[in-house]
């Protein structure tokens, strides 16, 4: 075992090479000041190491290495695109650059759209007050470095704000162009009380990413976020949702991951308002070189909050699945009701689920559970299924999807579930 | 229709236990047989082999259903070649619709037989006025299959599946264990009105009052793998009166 002190040295030294390589983006006041203080906040840290808590279950270095691998495009032009029945206003980024030419308006009665570049010449702006705000705080108990290196050089992203109750969807599509493009995204979503929306994102961003949306929920909002992120077989990417809930607000993110040598998802969520209700879900489907890991951190910081977590990974052919999931419950945060449940379905003995439960609970009145297991296919489930004439294939597609059906359940509009079910779906049949 | 012919099959991760020996029974088009018999004899087991599981070595013997050799298929193949088995213990499955499940059975079994698969609407018309004949509540088409079902209500979703697959070949394992007197009658009712002279029936039981409505026409008794007695219906009230004793005593002489 290497001493504590000089590791965290290695970490520091990898931290100062990454940062003298690369130049802060130029900026208004603003933005300059929350970039410098999000350098700071990554020199302290150091870059991850696989020594880390958070991270002995996933390599952290194609994230942080000088040079990115080239990732191949699975080609999709034979697909429906993703969402594409719904009436949204689509945002479209091309490895990770706004493309506003590509883009509808960013028109919507009760919301302002605006860039993360235009805002960041401005010297005044909503998101001075916001932007790397909540990535800040989520740096605490558990240090998330990633986060802080993109405040400090995502110059692309979006800031949203919300007033009142938006007609339809916000789309950002993600596409890609170069073969080893390296994107940063930093998105700032505020809804004020009462307000709503709802957040789609898809496509496969670039060959790496780096994606941070920091989301703050006055009293009363209502956000509900879907996700699909990109089928490329050897992106690395690595995504943080950053959410704090006032008063009664409500939150549902859900995503959906297919493939991918590299996915690392965390939420960090805090409930800071009584009676605020936050739900994170996944559904991943992994088949040869894949990592997914989803790291989770609820926060209940208030009385009568509720807090789900939905977690289901289908793994096949050395494909590794990783869950660490935390309730933290703080001593005024009575009457919480916490739910988690991480489950994989492995379909062969080369794949993988490695899974951190935990539990935190200082307050004395609360009710919250917690579960992981990993299992096979049933196979009294699946002969039942060929005895009545379903063949074996289509038999266990029906078990995935029916293991899965837990997670989408946690989509709250049922045509985007079923949209996603449905193209789970072909995407199995595909690959069987 | 089916045949099998001194049918030896032993468990496939320990061949020491050997469960049938030596089986041999004909069902006629058309025919109704009846099979009773002391726990463990292995009625379920031939259920199981005839209808493919894992976990089961045929050693010895055949087992063809109208001139197919029933051991060389899948399972699924066996289902679409028009065998059926209502599971003793019928499987939850959380999350599959019971209603899914149906319509993807029935046109799995049309896409293998090369016929057209039922629109949506056609199967929905379908599915509803069988259900009704079983008295199956619509609530019950809608959720996962069996899952929370009681006990009677999982042998009646049995058989709205065979109602709604029309196998030619029916295997019943003890689909009247755990129905009251209602329900025994509804389920009776069901298989009576499927009867035809080209379709056939084995029935597994080990209570008479179930064939006073489904009337066989050949009643076997197995004991330890094989087919000791046969007989008309007055052996199954034989049974019902005297219990195996005799019978096994009268085989073992
Ligand atoms: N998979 C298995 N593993 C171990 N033993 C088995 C297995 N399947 C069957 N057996 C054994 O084979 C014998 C026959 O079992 P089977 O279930 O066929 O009996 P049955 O006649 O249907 O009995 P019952 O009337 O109680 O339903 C029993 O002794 C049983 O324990
Ligand atoms: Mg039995």
């Amino acid at each position: 075992m290497m001493p504590r002190a000089k590791l965290m040295q290695q970490k520091r030294d990898a931290a100062a090479e990454l940062l003298s390589a690369r130049p802060l983006p130029e900026g208004g006041v603003w933005a300059r000041a929350a970039r410098k203080a999000a350098v700071e906040r990554l020199q302290a840290m150091g870059l991850p190491s696989k020594r880390d808590e958070y991270w002995r279950y996933t390599d952290p270095r194609r994230l942080t290495a000088a040079d990115v691998e080239n990732a191949d495009q699975v080609d999709t032009s034979d697909e429906v695109p993703i969402f594409e029945a719904f009436d949204r206003v689509k945002l479209v980024f091309v490895d990770g650059v706004f493309d506003a030419q590509a883009s509808d308006a960013p028109e919507l009665a009760g919301v302002e759209i605006c860039t993360l570049a235009e805002a960041a010449r401005a010297d005044l702006h909503w998101a001075r007050d916001a932007f790397g705000v909540l990535e800040a705080r989520g740096q605490d108990p558990v240090p998330r470095p990633l986060a802080s290196l993109n405040t400090a050089y995502a110059t692309e992203g979006l800031l949203i704000r919300v007033t009142g109750k938006a007609e339809k969807p916000i789309s950002l599509i993600y596409r890609r162009s170069a073969a080893n493009a390296d994107a940063m995204t930093h998105h700032v979503i505020r809804l004020e009380p009462g307000a709503e929306l709802t957040l789609l994102e898809d496509g496969p961003v670039a060959a790496r990413y780096n994606q941070v949306t920091e989301i703050d929920l006055a009293e009363t909002a209502v956000l509900n976020h879907v996700r699909a992120q990109g089928r490329d077989h050897a992106r690395a990417g690595a995504t943080h949702l950053f959410a704090r809930l006032g008063a009664q607000a409500q939150f549902k993110s859900f995503t959906l991951s297919a493939n991918g040598a590299l996915t690392r998802n965390e939420g960090v969520i805090w409930l800071d308002g009584a009676e605020g209700s936050a739900h994170i879900a996944g559904a991943t489907v992994g088949d040869g070189a894949f990592h997914h890991d989803d790291t989770v951190f609820i926060n209940h910081a208030a009385p009568r909050c509720e807090s789900r977590q939905v977690f289901k990974k289908v793994l096949r052919h050395g494909a590794v699945g990783v869950f660490q999931g935390k309730i933290l419950v703080d001593q005024v945060a009575q009457l919480t009701d916490g739910y988690q449940i991480s489950q994989s379905l492995l379909l062969d003995e080369d794949a993988q689920f490695l899974a951190k439960p935990e539990l935190e609970i200082y307050a004395d009145d609360v009710k919250c559970s917690h579960g992981s297991t990993s299992g096979e296919i049933d196979q009294n489930q699946l002969f039942y299924l060929r005895a009545r004439g379903v063949s074996e294939s289509d038999a266990k597609m029906l078990l995935v999807l029916a293991f899965l059906a837990e997670a989408l359940e946690e989509i709250a509009d049922p045509d985007l579930a079923e949209d996603l079910r449905s193209r789970l779906e072909a995407w199995l049949k595909r690959r069987a | 229709m089916l045949e099998i012919k001194n049918l030896h099959c032993e468990l496939e991760e320990d061949s020491e236990v050997k469960i049938l020996k030596g089986l041999s029974l004909t069902i006629n088009p058309g025919e109704v047989h009846a099979i009773m018999g002391p726990n463990g004899s292995g009625k379920s087991t031939l259920s199981y082999v005839l209808s493919g599981r894992d976990g089961y070595a045929v050693t010895e013997g055949s087992a063809s259903l109208e001139g197919a050799d029933l051991l060389e298929m899948e399972p699924e193949e066996r289902a679409a070649a028009g065998l059926f088995l209502a599971f003793q213990y019928p499987v939850e499955i959380p999350g599959v619709g019971n209603m899914t499940f149906l319509r993807t059975a029935v046109n799995a079994q049309r896409k293998a037989r090369g016929q057209e698969e039922l629109s949506a609407g056609a199967f929905l018309k379908i599915i509803r006025a069988k259900a009704k004949e079983l008295q199956i509540e619509p609530d019950m088409l809608k959720r996962p299959v069996n899952v929370g079902f009681s006990g009677g209500e999982k042998k009646r979703n049995e058989i709205l599946q065979m109602a709604m697959l029309e196998p030619k070949m029916c295997i019943l394992d003890e689909t009247d264990s755990g129905l009251d007197v209602d329900a025994m009658k509804l389920v009776s009712d069901g298989v009576n009105a499927l009867r035809d002279a080209g379709r056939s029936f084995l029935v597994i039981t080990h209570y008479q009052r179930l064939l006073n409505h489904i009337k066989p026409d050949v009643v076997h008794i197995m004991s330890e793998g094989r087919i000791i007695k046969t007989g008309g219906p007055e052996l199954a009230l034989e049974v019902e009166e005297n219990g195996y004793t005799d019978l096994l005593a009268e085989a073992n002489a």
